[in-house]
């Protein structure tokens, strides 16, 4: 059977190979320490569970000091020129995306055959199923592509680690902020923001909960730069205690329309630097330094109506479903 | 009350633009600290109380290791873009190239909310695709209609519209497909409620803001159709008048 542990490790020895190829790129601008930040990572994957938890908040501690302080460079490893790429586009035509969407039809498959077949069951672990049928998606289309294509075995490699790279640092985000939301849970950040936010309003109905749990995940988002963050906080704080347990709200629903009413938060503030101020950077838009520049301006109507419509789907559907 | 210091922590770290690495494990050491805060409490306990919130933060690091699964992906993107994806991809788009503004950005909204409700989330974007193809295609047009240069206003309002047309589209199509980390996130956190749900039963639900976030910020994008020919109607008029 598949388990989680086999996708750690086979992402456990990508990572490695990133470290090993980026140690080689002599033409690397931060090589030394681009190669040990994907190998801490590398690390994390493979012998994580052996670690201990202060074993692993070292390990973060020294990821924050390679990969935190100071700028990860971007390596430039062989690829194919534009005009290759041009003739590419050309010559394999639209069936250069079957292989690109290979991975979401295995996620998909694979999900639905372990719940309902005795073969998938039989394959793939029940715990994390999606997660483990994409790995299993990338690889298949992997060997497709590399079988299709045959470019040099090195290649997908080389080309991860250039994805890599202009990823850098923020691949470790969404994991630092779940960790930090970890945190936050144990510490019952939520609850003493419960406590302030029922203090203040009473949340004597379904509506007015549903209300105040949509406002405060686009609030929060606002000030946090980033729905992920707000999440933990805000369904700990209200939509949890609120919405779900007291007015028997559909967890599922809940969660899946507060996180939208988050990211309607992430289209207002300024501190989602890489969704609103790198466009506003990139196409030297004249107000680009301002708080609200031309692409928070342009996003804000459609965000204020989809906060309503977030709020009515989510009182229409949370207490029926 | 004191536990909310790690949150001050986060906001004062965003505006003073510190590396987000540092300012959430900064963040989280501040919090368990500062819950450990009270009357009659010394050093040494606070300094215990730092270690264990490490020991904390790194045990949930370690669960929550299967984010970077997704990363598996790169390897066959990046093959499949030394091959010519991203050109394909343009010529695709090329081809539903529509008269105007409004048209041309309502077909990327269309594509950019398909292809990330199928986890093709890299397919768009601001380096890869807005500056180098969208927003100049949606000059392009304006052009075409004004049959010459655009007011400077009027270009930076469509290259703005530009790249909220890609983030709308992103937000409210990507979760509709089940392995997105915030689907991740939401599944893991009400497991840790003590709730199990499939990522599946999420993702659905996902699907009529998506539908809303269409039609909302398409209407919109016709009405800015209607706004760019105005504004090119008083360019041409304020030109005339010289």
């Amino acid at each position: 059977m598949i388990t989680l542990d086999h996708a750690y490790i086979l992402v456990g020895l990508m990572f490695g190979a990133f470290a090993v190829l980026t140690l080689g790129d002599r033409a690397h601008p931060t090589r030394i320490r681009s190669a040990v930040f994907w190998g801490l990572i590398a690390a994390s994957m493979l012998f994580g569970s052996w670690l201990g938890g202060l074993g692993n908040g070292l390990l973060v501690l020294a990821l924050v000091a390679v990969g935190g302080l100071k700028k990860l460079g971007v390596g430039h490893p062989p690829t194919t020129t534009l005009a290759e790429r041009r003739e590419g586009a050309v010559r394999y035509g639209n069936a250069l995306f079957i292989p690109a969407l290979i991975v979401p039809l295995v996620a998909v498959g694979g999900t639905l055959a372990a719940k309902h077949t005795g073969a998938g069951a039989w394959l793939l672990s029940s715990t994390q199923t999606t997660l483990i049928a994409l790995g299993l998606g990338c690889v298949i289309a992997l060997f497709a592509a590399m079988a299709w294509l045959s470019p040099p075995v090195m290649a997908p490699v080389q080309e991860g680690r250039r994805l890599m790279d202009s990823i850098g640092w923020a691949a470790l985000l969404p994991q630092m902020l779940a960790s930090l939301g970890a945190v936050f849970l144990a510490s019952d950040v939520g609850g003493v923001v419960g406590q302030l936010v029922s203090q203040a309003v009473p949340l004597t109905s379904p509506l007015v909960a549903v209300v105040v749990y949509c406002l405060g995940m686009a609030l929060f988002t606002v000030i946090m730069g980033n729905a992920f963050a707000a999440f933990p906080v805000m369904t700990a704080a209200i939509g949890l205690p609120f919405v779900v347990v007291q007015f028997g709200g559909n967890p599922a629903i809940v969660c899946a329309i507060g996180m939208l009413a988050g990211f309607c938060g992430t289209l207002m503030t300024p501190m989602a630097a890489n969704f609103n101020v790198v466009p506003a950077n990139l196409l030297e838009l004249p107000d680009r330094d301002s708080a609200l520049n031309g692409v928070i301006r342009a996003q804000i109507p459609t965000a204020l109506i989809l906060m309503g419509i977030n709020i009515a789907l989510m009182y229409a559907f949370a207490f029926r479903f | 009350m004191l536990v909310l210091l790690g949150i001050a922590v986060v906001v004062l770290g965003f505006i003073a633009r510190i590396n987000s690495l540092l300012v959430i494990l900064l963040a989280a050491i501040v919090t368990g600290v500062a819950a450990a805060v009270a009357p009659g409490v010394d050093v040494r306990v606070l300094g215990q109380a730092a270690i264990g919130t490490l020991a904390a933060f790194g045990d949930a690091f370690n669960d929550n290791r299967y984010f970077h699964i997704t990363w598996l992906v790169l390897p066959v993107i990046g093959l499949l873009e030394r091959a010519g994806l991203q050109e394909r991809a343009r010529l695709l788009i090329a081809r539903v190239t529509a008269a105007t503004v409004g048209r041309l950005l309502i077909s990327y909204l269309l594509v950019r909310q398909a292809t990330s409700a199928l986890g093709l989330t890299s397919l768009g974007g601001h380096p890869q695709m807005v500056r180098p193809l969208v927003a100049p295609m949606a000059e392009g047009a304006a052009e075409v209609q004004a049959g010459g240069t655009l007011p400077d206003a009027l270009r930076f309002r469509i290259r703005a519209m530009s790249a909220a047309t890609d983030n709308i589209g992103l937000f409210f199509g990507e979760d509709i497909f089940i392995a997105i980390g915030s689907i991740v996130l939401m599944v893991g956190f009400l497991e840790q409620a003590g709730i199990i749900v499939e990522p599946l039963e999420m993702s659905v639900w996902a699907i009529p803001t998506a539908i809303a976030a269409f039609a909302v910020h398409g209407a919109r994008l016709l009405l800015f159709d209607r706004s760019v020919k105005r504004e090119i109607a008083a360019a041409a008029d304020a030109g005339v008048a010289k």
